[in-house]
């Protein structure tokens, strides 16, 4: 192709002045398919140049437990979506033993080939990526856990009201 | 897609400015990139840009923050440091690369 003329530089606006932007993400889920969401689009705002804090709550806490986060499982029973991968068949609702163990095994499988971390190791990414962590005050009661009982970059164990605070103007997603 | 003048060389590049032609970038053009966006040129920052070119011809693609640390041997914390903000894009776009397609 010849051009005879040029346009003006165009430069990427990388530092736009909604920098002020915050994500707060409320993670409520211990399965393993649920930790994703909140990670995948907690990193991803992350890498816009987003403030963003995770709260884990309930059996989101098992992501932050130092004794659990290794071994989030996932089990395709009551959800009527689960197929086979890449086909339209529909797995049985059934309970059939060793069940759990198995699309744990596949959905881990999956997720590694497309690159994408185990979950402690995001969490690592996150944070290194300057993403705050969370844990629920009542959750932690509940579990009787200390901040020992967490990962060591949990920034505390917060209450509910200490969360709304903080986050004051976020958006907000609840998963 | 428009066609801009740098180093005194024609170079496509898309909506946002991003280079679209891979031949067409070199490292003369990377440093005017890096500077037009604030970014100080280091050995470090080379060493992840060239990663990036390199990792481009074989994939096709231009590899993730993730990607730049389990293969090219940078970590995130650091690309945040180098490129701060928006690492991804910043080095595709100094690396004269399309932006990131992957989510991780």
């Amino acid at each position: 192709m010849t051009t005879t003329m040029t346009a003006p530089a165009i430069v990427p606006n990388f530092d736009t002045s909604d920098s002020d932007r915050k994500l707060a993400i409320i993670c409520s889920k211990g399965n393993l398919d649920m930790a994703y969401p909140g990670l995948i689009l907690g990193n991803a705002a992350l890498g816009e140049g987003i403030e963003t804090h995770l709260f884990f709550t309930f059996w989101g806490l098992d992501m932050i437990s130092k004794t659990r986060m290794n071994n989030l499982q996932f089990s395709p029973m009551g959800n009527t979506a689960m197929h086979v991968p890449g086909g339209d068949m529909h797995i049985p609702q059934a309970v059939m033993p060793a069940m759990t163990g198995m699309a744990t095994k596949m959905l881990k499988k999956q997720i590694a080939d497309l690159g994408v971390p185990e979950v402690p190791d995001f969490l690592e990414q996150i944070v290194a990526a300057g993403g705050h962590l969370w844990a629920c005050r009542m959750s932690a009661d509940m579990n009787k856990y200390a901040l020992s009982d967490l990962r060591d970059d949990v920034e505390g164990i917060i209450s509910a009201t200490d969360f709304i605070e903080m986050t004051e103007g976020a958006q907000l997603l609840f998963i | 897609m428009p066609v801009i003048e740098i180093t005194g060389k024609p170079i496509h590049v898309n909506e946002e400015g991003f280079l679209t032609e891979y031949s067409e970038w070199d490292e003369a053009i990377a440093k005017v990139l890096a500077d037009q966006i604030g970014v100080e040129m280091t050995d470090e920052h080379w060493q992840i840009i060239k990663f990036l070119r390199e990792d481009f011809k074989t994939e096709g693609e231009t590899a993730t923050s993730r990607r730049v640390q389990t293969v090219g041997g940078v970590p995130v914390k650091t690309q945040f440091t180098l490129f701060p903000k928006k690492p991804a894009k910043k080095m595709a776009y100094i690396a004269g690369l399309p932006k990131p397609k992957g989510c991780v």
